[in-house]
């Protein structure tokens, strides 16, 4: 056990934790960020994606140290108010359907909107195909970051 | 709820109109009928309207995608005349007013939510209208013609209450018979472009799923289960595993040995050196190839009669021409992005359950018997569902008792969590099935004669703790679009014979139940049959559905949008199959390519035809939705066992779609008055043949048995 | 254009620079670097050398398209991450997103190392589909093997990415041989020439 000062979404969060756990646990048991979602545990379904250093990081692979030190981001610092453009796209182009990947979704999206203010389908694809949604909403995820690289453009504040 | 009931009910009782029910009589309920400053008015165990003007609706069915949680409020705020951004939405636990208003009991499932409340949901709404007149009327003295209700405010005359100031002096008021219900042309909700309410929720993260669950002192619990099926604990050591850091118990339940801790990791670090000994039992000798074996021998028989006609086997010797297939579908995993979790609280004589869950009523009669409580000190919340697929419609209850029986053993509460190993290897899986089909055909190369054997494990016979034993030996859910087939009616000779299996591997429906296999063999099939006659496979079917108007209705358009007579580009192909499922007709229409052995699905047109669209845009999703399912199921599903463990892990040797596989879909609604059917699950059977026949017209090549990714793909 | 490729050199620079550094010390007490041209000799240590680098270990990431390969049947990596200008992933699939400095413990979880990349956009370095003869060409090329010569070819024996092959994790195969028997198979072909095998 190792006590480790972590900034979570702007905030200077202390824990005492084996520095081999995963960030996901951090976030979810420790700290009770709930937004980041487990779905498979070894990097495959991309739910538990978080921003490290504005990465999108599998929190569910990466052990707690190596976050110390960084900026951590989850969902629910993705904005202030449930308003970065592609949050108002989601909602707007009703993406969600059981919503459990949207999280995650939403966290490799806005790294890709980051670097691709303008994406074309083939960025979407080499972005985003590393989240699962069983729900199958890859259409209007596709549809929705289109809009909101739009929306950006338009300026609608991120 | 009997299964002849269920069967009837799902493919006769579509048309939400015609099912009659009664309101649960709220007034019956000393509780409800007292209203107070803070339980408002509730005429109904749908609604309550509070003296500060919150409209809360309770659903009897569950969110787990499909869109309810906006279509079920949709139908109140139409009634009830309200703004249905403002409603608040809440789930209903176990409760007989809830129950399915055809299937009898408390369930999401069936595809048949919005159907089968279609009526209820707006009498609830229209109800509390009328109530709610009446106390304006009489509180200003304005005769109730002259009253009018109008987005959350009654106008009664000169005088103007909103429903919240009303809400006490309606509820003192008789309920109504049977109001009258708006026509649909006076519709603002029903049929029009309705946002997801809780779309928001599910954007940053404050979405609650039994995941999320938080309660103080709250421990996770893990579970080592049987690497076999049916498997049991010898016995174990629990030694190393207590001295992790944060492990907090270790004991023994029915279904393995759980192991407590402050958090998931340090549960899972304490069963990773958990000592188990297992006793394998007769699963053991369970291995994919043998059952493949053993089940094609039995589908050369005949099996049970499920539907006859005729002589099928003199048919065939006198036909024309023969055509003999033999298909094999694995057992699947529903595999929910939310691995299945359970969160338990036992205070005294009460339990407290959490858990995403589409039968809330059996979970909590499982919980209640494990524990000898009387069911209603049984309370059971349901959060969102992270995916449900039928995997958290488990009659045996499975997850539920499991985490029940770890909180009676260990006196903690706790949250259950499987990872997505325990969930993928958990069971309950669509089953394994065979099936053996010989058609004759004529001169004309249509189908005279139909011989048709199906080998596979009964899911009602597993349903039965929650709907009762199967009443007769033909299972519906295996025969189910094979049986009733309107490629079959017309063929004077034929039969329909169902071998049920028994093995130790658990089986339930999943999305789409029987029509997952049974779609694929008769749209498969038929289209070999038009292509071996040199007949085009749409023009073959029209022929042959010339007598059901809606599956032609959903073909025609399909063929027309996505413009089945245009020549393709070099390289690309399509394929076409069209099949009823949950009352609905849906024809899918898909564009393909082959490159690397593989199939690579470029676009997917479908066409649906589910009576009355009550959200549109919902419908679409939900058919988008199952086309990607169908698109999984059809590249990637499958699940092998060698000696009865499961060969399959997580989602890199269960392969799930991806975004770069998802191909462009549009989605066309028929315009159609006829009855209403479901949406959930209706595009997942066409899917898979759709893309199979465009392989054949690529490749030359039949696919008997699934998934695509086994078999090497080579353009012709 | 020409940034990617300033940048592509900089990292490759960089890396046969720390690899010089380790390796320097080894090298005198064990290797000569003496060539002694033996084509025979060369020939047989090369179908060693070869059975390894086309082992999955190797061959998945060198493969022959911009995606890893992935398992011991080496298909493609499940979600199509992209090699990127300098082979480390793009956007929201960049290879340390998932890839962390060691193994993450488990069956089939993902294998770590801190250099875990592809070989850069400008220099693909492919393993895949190459005959042994074309390999064996490629590698003492240094327009192909990344600016190597005679010193940095033998250092990389020891390259902690070529290293991770005989550390996979759980679930996949090793290479044919041990990394000593590899080791030794490499420094012989290259002491006695690098003969490139006839096909």
């Amino acid at each position: 056990m190792e006590k480790l000062t972590l900034t979570v979404n702007g905030l200077a969060r202390e824990v005492n934790v084996d520095p081999n756990m995963p960030l996901l646990w951090v976030l979810r048991d420790l700290l009770g960020l709930t937004g980041t979602k487990f779905g498979c545990g070894v990097a495959q379904c991309g739910a538990c994606t978080v921003h490290v250093n504005g990465e999108a990081l599998r929190s569910c692979v990466t052990k707690v140290s190596r976050a110390v030190g960084q900026q951590i981001i989850t969902i629910e610092a993705l904005s202030e108010n449930n308003d970065h453009p592609l949050q108002l796209a989601w909602a707007e182009l009703d993406v969600p359907q059981c919503g459990y990947c949207q999280s995650g979704q939403l966290m490799s999206a806005a790294v890709l909107l980051r670097e691709k203010p303008n994406p074309t389908d083939q960025d979407i694809d080499d972005a985003m195909s590393g989240n699962i949604c069983r729900c199958g909403t890859y259409p209007r995820i596709r549809a929705a970051i289109h809009k909101a690289a739009k929306m950006q453009q338009e300026g609608v504040k991120p | 709820m009997n299964r002849r009931n269920f069967i009837q009910s799902s493919a006769v009782l579509g048309g939400g109109l015609l099912i009659s029910f009664t309101i649960p009589q709220a007034n019956k309920l000393a509780a409800l009928s007292q209203p107070t400053a803070t339980s408002g008015f509730t005429p109904n165990a749908f609604l309550n309207i509070g003296a500060d003007n919150t409209i809360t609706v309770t659903l009897s069915h569950v969110e787990m995608g499909q869109g309810i949680w906006t279509t079920l409020p949709m139908l109140i705020a139409e009634e009830l005349d309200v703004d249905l951004k403002k409603i608040i939405v809440k789930h209903g636990g176990p409760d007989k007013a809830l129950n399915h208003t055809v299937f009898g009991v408390q369930i999401t499932g069936g595809s048949s939510t919005t159907w089968s409340e279609f009526d209820r949901y707006r009498y609830a709404g229209a109800t509390a209208r009328i109530m709610l007149m009446q106390a304006a009327s009489k509180k200003s003295g304005t005769d109730l013609k002259d009253c009018k209700a109008e987005n959350g405010i009654v106008i009664a005359g000169k005088n103007k209450y909103t429903y919240g100031e009303l809400a006490a002096d309606a509820a003192l008021l008789p309920i109504p018979e049977r109001p009258q219900l708006k026509k649909p042309a006076e519709w603002k909700y029903i049929g029009k472009g309705n946002k997801r309410l809780d779309a928001s929720v599910k954007t940053n993260g404050s979405a609650v799923f039994g995941m999320d669950i938080k309660l103080p002192g709250l421990l996770t619990a893990v579970v080592a289960h049987a690497p076999v099926f049916g498997g049991k604990v010898k016995s174990f050591d629990s030694t190393k595993a207590m001295l992790v850091p944060g492990v907090k118990q270790v004991v023994q339940i029915p279904t393995g040995v759980a192991v407590i801790a402050e958090h998931y990791y340090a549960a899972q670090q304490g069963k990773k050196v958990l000592s188990v000994v297992w006793e394998d039992g007769i699963g053991a000798q369970l291995s994919t190839v043998k059952q493949a074996a053993e089940y094609k021998k039995l589908a050369a028989t005949d099996g049970l009669t499920a539907q006859k006609k005729g002589d099928a086997a003199a048919g065939i010797s006198k036909s024309a021409k023969v055509y003999k297939a033999e298909y094999v579908f694995p057992y699947l995993a529903h595999a929910a992005m939310e691995p299945l979790n359970c969160t338990v609280r036992i205070d005294g004589d009460g339990c407290e359950i959490w858990t995403g869950t589409q039968l809330p009523a059996a979970e909590q009669a499982s919980a209640a018997k494990i524990l000898g409580f009387a069911p209603e000190k049984v309370k059971v919340n349901i959060p969102f569902l992270g995916g449900g697929f039928g995997r958290r419609a488990t009659p045996v209850t499975d997850f539920v008792s499991e985490a029940v029986h770890i909180a009676k053993n260990s006196g903690k509460s706790i949250k259950m969590v499987w990872s997505r190993e325990d969930d993928m290897k958990g069971g309950h899986y669509r089953p394994f099935f065979v099936h053996n089909v010989q058609v004759g055909l004529n001169s004309e190369g249509l189908p005279v004669a139909w011989k048709h054997n199906i080998v596979g494990q009964s899911i009602m016979q597993a349903a039965t703790p929650a709907f009762g034993a199967p009443k007769t030996p033909i299972d519906s859910t295996s025969v189910e679009g094979v049986m009733g087939s309107p490629y079959l009616t017309q063929v004077p000779d034929h039969f329909v014979g169902l071998h049920n299996t028994e093995e130790v591997v658990p089986v339930l429906w999943y999305r789409s139940v029987g029509h997952t296999h049974t779609a694929y063999v008769m749209e498969t099939m038929i289209d070999e049959l038009a292509k071996s006659s040199g007949q085009d496979p749409v023009a073959y079917r029209q022929r042959l559905l010339a007598d059901h108007p809606r599956h032609l209705a959903a073909l025609n358009l399909v063929a027309e949008k996505g413009e089945w007579k245009k020549t393709l580009p070099k390289g690309r192909f399509k394929g076409i199959a069209v099949n009823e499922a949950f009352g609905s007709f849906v024809a899918v229409l898909a564009e393909v390519s082959i490159a690397d052995g593989q199939v690579r699905v470029h676009k997917i047109d479908c066409a649906i035809d589910c009576g009355l669209a009550v959200n549109p845009d919902g419908v679409k999703a939900q058919t988008e939705s199952g086309i990607v399912f169908g698109l999984t199921m059809a590249l990637y599903g499958e699940l092998t066992l060698e000696k009865g463990k499961l060969q399959q892990n997580n989602f890199y040797d269960y392969r799930i779609a991806r975004m770069h596989e998802s191909p462009e879909i549009n989605v066309f609604i028929v315009d159609s008055n006829e009855k209403m059917g479901g949406a959930g699950e209706c595009s997942v059977p066409p899917t898979a043949p759709a893309i199979v026949n465009a392989i054949f017209t690529a490749t030359g090549k039949r696919i008997y048995n699934l998934p695509i990714a086994n078999h090497k793909l080579i353009q012709q | 254009m020409k940034k990617p490729i300033i940048l592509g050199l900089m990292l490759l620079s960089s890396v046969v620079m720390a690899l010089s550094f380790n390796v320097s010390k080894k090298e005198t007490k064990t290797e000569p670097l003496m060539v002694v041209k033996d084509s025979i000799a060369s020939v047989a240590a090369f179908k060693q050398v070869y059975a390894v680098l086309m082992s999955p270990r190797c061959m998945n990431c060198h493969p022959a398209g911009n995606v890893p390969l992935q398992g011991d049947d080496s298909h493609l990596h499940t979600m199509l991450p992209k090699r990127g200008v300098e082979g480390k992933g793009v956007l929201a699939m960049k290879c340390s997103n998932c890839h962390q400095a060691e193994n993450t413990p488990g069956l089939h979880t993902p294998p770590g190392n801190p250099n875990w990349h592809l070989p850069p956009d400008n220099m693909k370095m492919v393993f895949q589909g190459r005959s042994a003869n074309q390999l064996a060409k490629q590698l003492v090329n240094p327009k192909q093997n990344g600016n190597k010569g005679m010193k940095e070819l033998i250092a990389h024996a020891d390259d902690g990415l070529v290293l991770a092959g005989w550390n996979p994790g759980e679930g996949r195969s090793l290479p044919p041989i041990s990394h000593a028997e590899f080791k030794k198979a490499w420094l012989k072909w290259l002491q006695t020439g690098a003969f490139a095998p006839a096909k």
